[in-house]
């Protein structure tokens, strides 16, 4: 399943492209967006104009929106880092040489998952105390008698799952995007390879869906990106407004 | 050879996590958000600030500026009224003046034409008085020699025939006098 490590060459557990991607992406996102922040003019340049565009996005159309009030600031960065970090991270998957979506391996899915699972925890308890594990497991104006069924559907939905889809969401839709264009292209290979020429002519079918494939696979990327950034904004306002709730 | 096959099998399933990999994504991740906590988002921030500031500087500014030209446009519109109000007032004192000097001038010209008529009057009057006096001394003369040429030598005494005639003459006179009166 996984290449072998680049440092040292051919073990399986050492230093490996997936982990160089991942260290590239931090230096390409930096990068860009000091450089655009850099000059700071009232009238925009062009590369000034794309960084606003793609942190207002973020600040706006994702913090703002969900968690809303004066406090959405403070997630801001968390949110934004999220976003950038899983984009630039899915999106390798589309860039030929590099071709390896960093989250379809499972391990950078579950520390974000987890870091995100680690916040919104800690920002309900800061805010509503010990009483916040009460407000986010007992949903007011239910029936006494349908609690026993209700409280631990909630633990189980809210604490257990919770984080699993969080991660397995990113993961499973970068791992099968990955896998259905390597698949595609190895189909490819095989058919062209092939001495029947009827054989060989299918091979232009795999590769126009292939084509089509990778062009979903690059819009899931993208969209995924979103989704996650999305869906931690949504446990934070979950936890920031739990007695609401 | 056990050594691999443990390998291949913690390899085969993929939701295993690979340890490092995570550790790269965790340290990675890190540093990031401290990139973005110290010194992307501020920046961002402190842009959009100052073009918040800048627009509503630039509101500000321009209602002052509205403001201003609508106060000198009320000060031109008093300048104008005002103008126009003393204009009006030179206009009635000219007239008024005009009048004033029209009605002087009438008058002086009344005044100018009475006195010339006085002095006629009085010139009439003295050359008048001047031809009764010569007439009446002629008069006189040419009556009495007329009559004594008439009547006679007799009648050269000089003293008694002038009293007969201022006699005559002002018995005209007063009959005169009557007359006119």
């Amino acid at each position: 399943m996984h290449l072998p490590a680049i440092l040292p060459w051919g073990v399986a557990d050492g230093f490996s492209k997936q982990m160089l991607l991942v260290i590239l992406s931090v230096v390409i996102i930096a990068t860009f967006f000091l450089l655009a922040a850099r000059k700071q003019q009232l009238v925009p340049g062009k590369l000034q104009f794309a960084g606003e565009m793609a942190y207002g996005f973020v600040r706006n159309s994702i913090a703002k929106d969900i968690i809303g009030g004066k406090d959405f600031m403070k997630y801001v960065p968390l949110l934004f880092s999220l976003f950038f970090f899983i984009l630039v991270n899915n999106i390798y998957g589309a860039i030929p040489v590099l071709q390896l979506p960093s989250f379809s391996h499972v391990g950078g899915a579950y520390v974000l998952a987890g870091i995100v699972y680690v916040t919104w925890i800690a920002i309900g308890i800061r805010k509503n105390g010990l009483k916040y594990f009460k407000l986010a497991t007992v949903p007011s104006g239910v029936p006494v008698y349908i609690l026993p069924l209700i409280i631990p559907i909630e633990i189980i939905s809210n604490f257990l799952v919770r984080p699993v889809t969080h991660s397995l969401r990113l993961f499973a839709t970068m791992l099968a995007g990955h896998l259905i264009v390597m698949i595609a292209g190895s189909g490819i290979e095989f058919l062209i390879m092939q001495e029947n020429i009827l054989l060989k002519g299918t091979s232009l079918l795999v590769l126009g869906g292939a084509i089509a494939m990778y062009m979903l696979e690059a819009l899931i990327m993208a969209l995924q990106a979103y989704v996650f950034t999305l869906l931690t904004a949504i446990y934070i306002e979950g936890a920031l407004h739990a007695d609401s709730h | 050879m056990n050594q691999v096959i443990i390998s291949a099998a913690t390899e085969a399933n993929p939701l295993v996590p690979n340890v490092w990999e995570m550790g790269v994504v965790l340290v990675g991740f890190a540093v990031l958000m401290f990139i973005v906590v110290k010194f992307i988002v501020p920046m961002f921030e402190k842009t959009f600030a100052e073009r918040a500031e800048a627009i509503e500087g630039g509101i500000a500014k321009a209602e002052k500026a509205q403001a201003e030209a609508s106060a000198a446009l009320e000060e031109y519109k008093q300048q104008l009224t005002d103008a126009r109000a003393e204009a009006n007032r030179i206009r009635e004192e000219a007239r008024a003046e005009g009048a004033q000097i029209l009605a002087d001038l009438k008058e002086k010209a009344a005044a100018e034409s009475a006195r010339i008529t006085a002095q006629a009057h009085v010139q009439i009057e003295s050359e008048r008085q001047a031809a009764v006096v010569s007439l009446r001394s002629e008069v006189g003369t040419l009556a009495t020699t007329l009559a004594g040429r008439i009547v006679g030598e007799a009648l050269n005494d000089d003293e008694r025939s002038a009293r007969v005639v201022d006699r005559f003459l002002a018995d005209l006179e007063n009959q005169n006098a009557g007359a006119a009166k």
